[in-house]
């Protein structure tokens, strides 16, 4: 009942409110614009959120995160451009649909379901993240080393592209973290004699440089795109025979996101594609899926907005980031002064309790703005990427500049956008990357510290049950698409 | 077009092991971790007092090795079977990729705002903008916005250059 009034404390603070109107409104109209998205508007807004207090910065980001990701689908349904990765299975059929003379009932059914999804998430979220942050007190420095360990695992092998890939970029994002003076000694690491190095390289620079600056370079190749709109008129509500149609698909969908987006890999976009294909194997009509089916349109929406709930539980209660999006929240948390963790459950629930109200109220002003408002937002697509590009570069350089005001951080910002853009072309996720980095220390730290504790006996790792547990997840994780693919 | 791509893909395997992309990128990949492997010798040594765990250089070294492994293993992999193939770029990419090199030159001789407001029309004229009131929107209105948001939001101090030494009056 107490954590139910913390819960509400957003409602009465006029402050928050504005900040969840504005964190959803920017989220919408970063969802709905092609290669921007929560992740990069996160990272471009961190700057910003050091004028507020920390749980108005949280909530901004909070917010961002979860409107941001059904903004994606506007675009899937009107431009068959998903405006996020995690809105790629919606093009599938809510384009089709909306071909169809039906966008405003495309559009209203990922509304609906996104709604339902993220509400789902974050109930999942209120309950499951205390229970995880209850079990991680019993962790000590080698269960976090392997709870690490099984996280990069999973990023490689839930995420997008290639597992072996995506281990390096992992490895890559790890071995970033260790420029600089060592945490624990002082000595000098790849500095090469320059000051600037020694502090190490931030968070920002690096996640602006892969995710905003190799986006302008991926878009200075698709210049020749032309994109269709749809004409829509307006956003329709889902009549009875929709929701008879499509109850048990959401929920499914809102169960299967919460789960994947609870795992540390990039939550929404697995979770929309399972999502729709499990809605096609439990359809009665698989055989319209693709042409517009109003069941793979739900199928996917909720299952993306269902993620996010899910990947704030690790991100909150074990500070281990469930995707990129809420490794930028974590960055927020971080510096703003809050350690997440167990010790953060008991030391803050207000802040923790309102992050979550904050989501709810979050997800529930999404679904106001995206019915009334989505035919406004669907014109922000029409801003030519040779006028939108040279701003966000702008916005990109100033923020950057900005964090530690640091020249050479936005040098190292556009080093990281052209490895960004080479590393996509070429199959590598830039996501493992930035978890690396997030992680890195942990890894390192964790390792060093069980090394000193075991007196440097490798072998005692394995006395610890959490531990061997993680490891063999760990393994079964590496090993998972090769028997995937054997299947 | 089927028989395009086939065709696509027999000049490419017809291409030496070296020119191909698989090679290429395995080749950087594992050129840079080489050298990165060979610094990790420079760094100092800690003595066994002050030691904690493992070496300072213990574990970027690992780090190194498992990238330099995987990335054999994902060449070895690409020769059974090849990546896709990628489109040539564009000139668009290498003008924007050349307006980077620009912004640093400009940003560190000249000016900062100066470097923004040059890669803005530079970007957006190479992309394709040809009207004027655009590209002034771009180069001059917008980065005004942005750096006296910064300045007055965030209490910003932009680095010192010919213009911004007139903006703050030095």
């Amino acid at each position: 009942m107490e954590n139910l009034l913390l819960m509400m404390a957003p409602l009465f603070s006029s402050k928050l409110l504005i900040v969840l109107f504005f964190g959803t409104l920017f989220g919408l109209i970063l969802g709905v614009l092609p290669g921007l998205g929560p992740t990069t508007g996160g990272a471009l807004i961190l700057p910003f959120t050091m004028t507020l207090d920390p749980l108005s910065a949280i909530v901004l980001l909070t917010s961002i995160y979860c409107a941001g990701t059904y903004g994606g689908a506007i675009t899937a349904i009107l431009i068959n451009t998903p405006g996020t990765p995690a809105a790629a299975a919606t093009c599938l059929d809510g384009y089709p649909l909306a071909q169809k003379g039906e966008a405003g009932r495309a559009l209203g059914m990922a509304t609906v379901s996104s709604t339902v999804g993220g509400i789902f998430s974050v109930i999942i979220l209120v309950f499951f993240a205390p229970l995880l942050a209850k079990l991680a007190y019993e962790f000590g420095q080698p269960e976090y080393f392997a709870l690490a360990i099984f996280g990069l695992t999973m990023l490689a092998s839930i995420g997008e592209g290639s597992p072996i890939k995506n281990l390096i970029a992992g490895a890559f994002g790890i071995l970033i973290s260790t420029i600089g003076k060592d945490f624990m000694t002082s000595i000098d690491r790849f500095t090469y004699g320059i000051n600037e190095l020694s502090e190490g390289i931030g968070f920002i620079p690096v996640v602006v440089g892969l995710f905003a600056i190799s986006e302008m370079l991926t878009q200075s190749t698709t210049l020749d795109q032309v994109f269709k709109r749809v004409a829509l008129k307006a956003v329709k509500l889902p009549s009875l025979s929709d929701y008879k149609l499509t109850w048990k698909t959401i929920l499914r969908s809102s169960g299967i996101g919460s789960f994947i987006g609870v795992l540390p890999a990039e939550g929404g976009t697995v979770a929309s594609l399972i999502g729709y294909s499990e809605a096609k194997r439990f359809s009665k009509n698989p055989e319209e899926f693709g042409k517009g089916s109003i069941e793979g349109i739900a199928g996917a929406e909720a299952a993306n907005n269902a993620a996010t709930g899910g990947a704030m539980v690790p991100t909150l209660a074990l500070g281990i980031p469930g995707s990129a999006t809420t490794a930028v929240i974590l960055t927020g948390l971080i510096i703003h002064g809050v350690r997440p963790g167990p010790d953060l459950f008991r030391e803050q629930p207000e802040f923790l309790y309102g992050i979550f109200g904050a989501m709810l109220i979050a997800n529930i002003l999404f679904f106001i703005f995206g019915f009334f408002g989505a035919k406004i937002f669907a014109r922000i697509t029409l801003v030519p990427n040779k006028i939108l590009w040279p701003m966000i570069f702008a916005v990109s350089v100033c923020g950057t500049y900005s964090l530690s005001q640091s020249i050479i951080d936005v040098w190292i910002m556009l080093l990281f956008g052209v490895i960004g853009f080479f590393m996509r072309r070429y199959g590598f996720s830039v996501v493992p990357v930035i978890i690396g980095l997030i992680l890195g220390e942990l890894v390192e730290g964790t390792l060093r510290q069980s090394l000193v504790i075991f007196d440097g006996n490798w072998l005692m790792f394995l006395s610890r049950p959490i531990v061997v547990t993680f490891f063999i997840l760990s393994f079964i994780a590496l090993i998972f698409p090769l028997l995937k693919k054997k299947k | 077009m089927n028989n395009v791509q086939k065709q696509k893909r027999a000049n490419k395997s017809s291409l030496p092991f070296f020119l191909k992309e698989e090679f290429k990128v395995s080749f950087i990949i594992i050129f840079i971790s080489t050298i990165l492997l060979i610094t990790t010798f420079t760094f100092d040594i800690v003595p066994p007092i002050l030691n904690r765990g493992i070496q300072p250089a213990t574990f970027p070294k690992a780090l190194l090795v498992l990238i330099i492994s995987l990335t054999l293993l994902v060449y070895y992999l690409s020769t059974k079977k090849p990546w896709k193939l990628e489109k040539k770029l564009p000139k668009t990419f290498y003008f924007t990729l050349l307006s980077f090199v620009l912004f640093v030159i400009i940003s560190k001789t000249l000016d900062f705002f100066l470097a923004i407001s040059l890669l803005s029309v530079f970007v957006s004229y190479s992309w394709g903008e040809k009207r004027i009131i655009y590209l002034l929107l771009v180069s001059i209105v917008f980065p005004i916005i942005v750096f006296i948001f910064f300045e007055t939001i965030l209490g910003l101090r932009f680095p010192p250059g010919i213009i911004t030494n007139i903006y703050y009056q030095v």
